[in-house]
């Protein structure tokens, strides 16, 4: 879900035949598409197929009930309120379950600094910031962003002018065809409010979740530096 | 008048210079609209059911189950029932419905019966391909070969080749159509704004709907990639179009990764056994290659090998495999990186088998590049590249890389390019208040070329470069070419300069009587109208436009032959690191010395070559496009597994553009193919210098290292 993440995953204490019981479980689904999968058919049938294990993961990372049509934090498969808190402001909307956070801003609020690339949480084009993390909005529901702070490069920017990232991008040519560019800035962004202090090492090993086509890497590892170093005197954010 | 000649390098206050690229705050702050940002009133998304065969008839088309989902709005069949499908993934029914999600699920509702053909994915074993799947695109002899292999004192012998890889543009190919009445309005991400109306013109009459070409209304401001894959409406593009009119609503159609991967850009492969020999001293005397590869369903052309060296004795054959893999499209340099492989590791074998360092080897040979003047490119920029790399001192014989299971090594690999401009034209408006615009229906890939057509319109007007409006991505602007084979910076440069040398004069023309001078006798420089010579008589640009009352003053431009050339030389030399334990190759250091004429703007051009250096390092040693033939289709249409460089896997990359005399009088040249074309050569040659064995087949992953290796171990090839 993140480039930055490292959340602790919630194994390690079954026995066992329960282990052995979740992984053919878990191959089950990966012969299904996962993305389809979760797509197509709204929380409620994933926590009726899935088995406990994936239900219980579903169903704490669904919302809690704030409205009508979530009896017992079963949701979907049509439209439900769902709210988001986005570059500060409250937005309210009715998505089906199924929506990635990544569609909810673009499709539904016309937030397009994030862009769809390989969908699936690999290339880093959709980051976006969940309370100060870089996350892959593609893989994110919308539903589970709920109560969590989410910054777009949209927010990132100040009404006038460039942040000090977007500034280093453009200083150091750091972007061709400028696709993988905002993603890449959210992710540097990110990186560097995590790491006042970037090393030409450091930042290479932090920022393999983004990927570039066109091949800016020289301009990015330099843009990194620079915006380090004016982000410390400007501060960070906008 | 003002001379429409580029100026001399003491007289350029931008061109030559490092401007930064003029539409980067827009990318960099995300504000920049792609195709695929585009979001219009009532927008419906489209998607499509592709086939999962490789060769198939359809048989039957049942769309009714998803035409009863909620929220579709409209079906288009594009592959009708009784027709054939040639590759996995292509497209059969395109459906529109009100948002991404039910569309994408209506699409998985089509139903298709198919009857399954027999099919090849694989040129893996040419002579078991059969006569259908087989097409000799060249049997070329030169000299007398057999003549020439008596006379060789050292021959080399080897197997080379490259896999098909994809495009991978990372927006991916689609557009946005809207009709209004008889017009129709795409956003497309292309490389071809001027020419795509036609496109749809053409397209859209094969399904029964006319429309005039000058009621398309083409706009891709921003596009995220295109590399020579987005020329054409495409098949989706014309369903696009067909939805948006069955349905009177805008709809979106963009490609989902997998399917972009499967179907909207490969590169074709290329192997080839190669025998070549030479004298003792190095001196090449004879070639010869029997080669192959495929470009899917049709034929991509026969390479031209050897590559840069005319060996006197040839004999080269080609054979196309005709496969199911999906359409080859131009990649950037077509042919060329297959060829420089193929050739330069060649060359390279052999240097190794007479002990010589392989720069010696190839510049012994330069006699044998024919093209006028490119020998002293050539040696130039081998002696700029050797002092980069430090060459000499790091250079050892092949496979003496010393004891311990890391080993270093050096490569070095050469190539050519045309990159003439193409037909573009120009229109240059002077507003009253001194506004600038200059218009072209060209596009910017993210290549630079908003800042370069900026660039040229200010120089000539002897303005700053903020002082211009730069129109283009929009056919309503004057017919500039398609954005391929690095016509582009030719293209937009020359018809900038004559448009906007042409607005000049008239402005000179209105301007001369309050100066009491003849306009030949004046100039624009640093914001002024001045006389020559004479900066005490001047009036400042916005006192000059004052003066043409209250219309605007325009001028127009064409491509001009005499302000371009073609035809480009290029080194590069690689430094990688083997882990000879566990096959991993790890760039160290990459130089690429590259000429283009004169250098408009030299930051995006380096960048464009940095660019190409790490699209060559991904190519060298992570790029393939899998094919599977039992089940005839793509193992890896993702970014997981279909792999591109990440920032950690590049190394130290070092450009250096060969500009100044000898160079510059040449005028302009394209850019964006020629440093493309070696990096595959010159890190396979590094990785066989390092570990003193070819390692014959590309990209460089740790298993075809390691059974090289084995091979050694063996006794192979040294």
């Amino acid at each position: 879900m993140s480039p930055h993440e490292d959340k602790p995953r919630p194994d390690g204490t079954e026995k066992p035949d329960e282990k052995r019981e979740k992984n053919a479980q878990e191959k089950k689904l990966r012969d299904l598409s996962r993305r389809s999968f979760i797509k197509g058919a709204g929380i409620a049938s994933v926590a009726a197929s899935a088995g406990a294990l994936l239900a219980d993961r579903v169903l704490e990372a669904a919302p809690r009930p704030q409205s009508g049509g979530m009896a017992g934090g079963v949701v979907g498969p049509g439209e439900v309120p769902i709210t988001l808190k986005i570059n500060g402001q409250i937005r309210k909307l009715n998505l089906e379950p199924r929506v990635m956070l990544l569609d909810a801003l673009r499709n539904h609020l016309d937030l397009t600094g994030a862009k769809k690339v390989c969908d699936r949480a690999t290339c880093g084009a959709c980051t976006v910031h969940l309370d100060g993390r870089a996350v892959y909005s593609c893989t994110t529901l919308a539903i589970d962003a709920q109560g969590h702070d989410i910054t777009t490069i949209e927010g990132l920017e100040p009404k006038e002018g460039l942040h000090p990232m977007s500034q280093a991008f453009w200083n150091n040519d750091a972007q061709q065809c400028g696709f993988c560019t905002p993603g890449f800035v959210m992710a540097c962004t990110a990186y560097v409010e995590h790491e006042p202090n970037p090393t030409y090492e450091g930042l290479q090993k932090s920022l393999g979740g983004n990927l570039c086509r066109c091949g800016t890497y020289m301009g990015i590892r330099e843009a990194v530096l620079e915006a380090a170093k004016t982000m410390k005197t400007k501060g960070g954010r906008a | 008048m003002a001379d429409y000649h580029w100026p001399p390098a003491n007289r350029r206050a931008l061109i030559g210079k490092r401007e930064k690229r003029i539409d980067g705050p827009v990318k960099s702050s995300g504000r920049a609209k792609y195709s695929y940002d585009i979001n219009r009133p009532g927008m419906l998304w489209g998607k499509m059911a592709t086939s999962p065969y490789a060769h198939a008839k359809v048989t039957r088309i049942d769309t009714s189950a998803a035409e009863a989902m909620p929220g579709v709005k409209g079906v288009v069949t594009i592959v009708p029932e009784g027709q054939e499908v040639l590759w996995a993934g292509q497209e059969i029914v395109a459906i529109a419905a009100d948002s991404e999600e039910r569309a994408e699920a209506a699409a998985d509702a089509i139903k298709i019966d198919y009857e399954p053909l027999p099919y090849l994915v694989t040129d893996a074993d040419p002579e078991h391909a059969g006569a259908e799947h087989s097409k000799q695109l060249e049997a070329r002899v030169t000299g007398n070969p057999d003549q020439g292999f008596q006379q060789a004192e050292v021959i080399s012998e080897g197997h080379y080749g490259l896999p098909v890889i994809t495009h991978c543009c990372l927006e991916t190919h689609g557009q946005v159509t809207e009709w209004n009445g008889d017009d129709l309005t795409v956003w497309s991400t292309t490389q071809n704004v001027s020419g795509m109306a036609g496109e749809y013109v053409d397209g859209l009459k094969q399904q029964g709907i006319t429309v005039a070409a000058n009621n398309v209304h083409v706009i891709s401001h921003y596009m995220g990639g295109g590399f020579g894959s987005k020329f054409a409406a495409d098949t989706w593009g014309i369903a696009c179009a067909q939805l948006s009119k069955k349905t009177g609503r805008p709809v979106k159609m963009m490609l989902e990764r997998d399917h972009e991967l499967m179907v909207a850009g490969a590169r074709p492969s290329m192997h080839a056994h190669v025998k070549v020999g030479a004298k003792r001293d190095g001196t090449l005397v004879a070639w010869d290659s029997e080669s192959w590869g495929t470009g899917g369903p049709s034929d991509a052309g026969a390479p031209r090998l050897p590559y840069i060296f005319e060996v006197p004795n040839v004999r080269a054959r080609h054979t196309a495999i005709l496969t199911n893999i999906g359409p080859a499209r131009a990649w950037r340099a077509p042919n060329h990186p297959q060829m420089a492989l193929i050739s330069n590791a060649a060359m390279e074998d052999l240097a190794a088998k007479l002990n010589m360092d392989p720069v010696d080897f190839m510049l012994k040979n330069m006699n044998l590049v024919t093209a006028p003047d490119r020998a002293k490119t050539y040696q130039e920029e081998f002696a700029k590249a050797s002092e980069l790399m430090d060459w000499k001192s790091k250079w050892h014989p092949r496979g003496k890389s010393g004891a311990g299971p890391l080993k270093r090594g050096l490569g070095v690999s050469l190539h050519t390019w045309g990159g003439r401009g193409n037909l573009s034209n120009c229109l240059v408006t002077i507003h009253p208040d001194g506004s600038v615009e200059t218009s072209l229906g060209s596009q910017d890939l993210g290549t630079g070329t908003r800042t370069v057509i900026a660039i040229v319109t200010a120089e000539t007007l002897g303005l700053p470069l903020e002082a211009v409006k730069v129109n283009i991505g929009e056919n309503k602007y004057p017919p500039a070419g398609a954005s391929g084979g690095s016509t582009t910076v030719s293209g937009v440069s020359t018809s900038t300069r004559r448009a906007a040398t042409e607005a000049l004069n008239s402005l000179l023309a209105k301007v001369a009587p309050s100066l009491g001078a003849t306009p030949d006798q004046l100039e624009a420089w640093g914001g002024k109208i001045q006389v020559k010579g004479n900066a005490a008589k001047s009036i400042s640009w916005k006192q000059a436009c004052a003066k043409m009352g209250a219309s605007s003053i325009s001028g127009t431009g064409k491509t001009s032959n005499d302000l371009m050339s073609s035809g480009v030389g290029g080194v590069q030399m690689s430094e990688v690191e083997v882990d000879t334990e566990t096959g991993i190759v790890k760039i160290i250091k990459h130089v690429s010395v590259q000429d283009c004429g004169l250098v408009i703007d030299v930051r995006t051009a380096e960048s464009q070559v940095y660019g190409a250096a790490i699209m060559g390092i991904t190519y060298a040693l992570f790029e393939e496009k899998i094919m599977d033939q039992v089940t005839g289709r793509c193992l890896n249409p993702n970014m997981e597994f279909y792999k591109l460089a990440s920032i950690a896997d590049i190394g130290e990359i070092v450009v250096h553009m060969m500009t100044g005399p000898g160079y510059d009088e040449r005028g302009t040249i394209g850019l964006g193919e020629p440093p493309v074309i070696s990096p595959g050569a010159a890190i396979s040659n590094a990785v066989a210098n390092a570990i003193g064995v070819r390692v014959p087949e590309l990209p460089l992953t740790p298993d075809r290292v390691l059974a090289a290796l084995g091979t050694l171990e063996k006794g192979g090839v040294a």
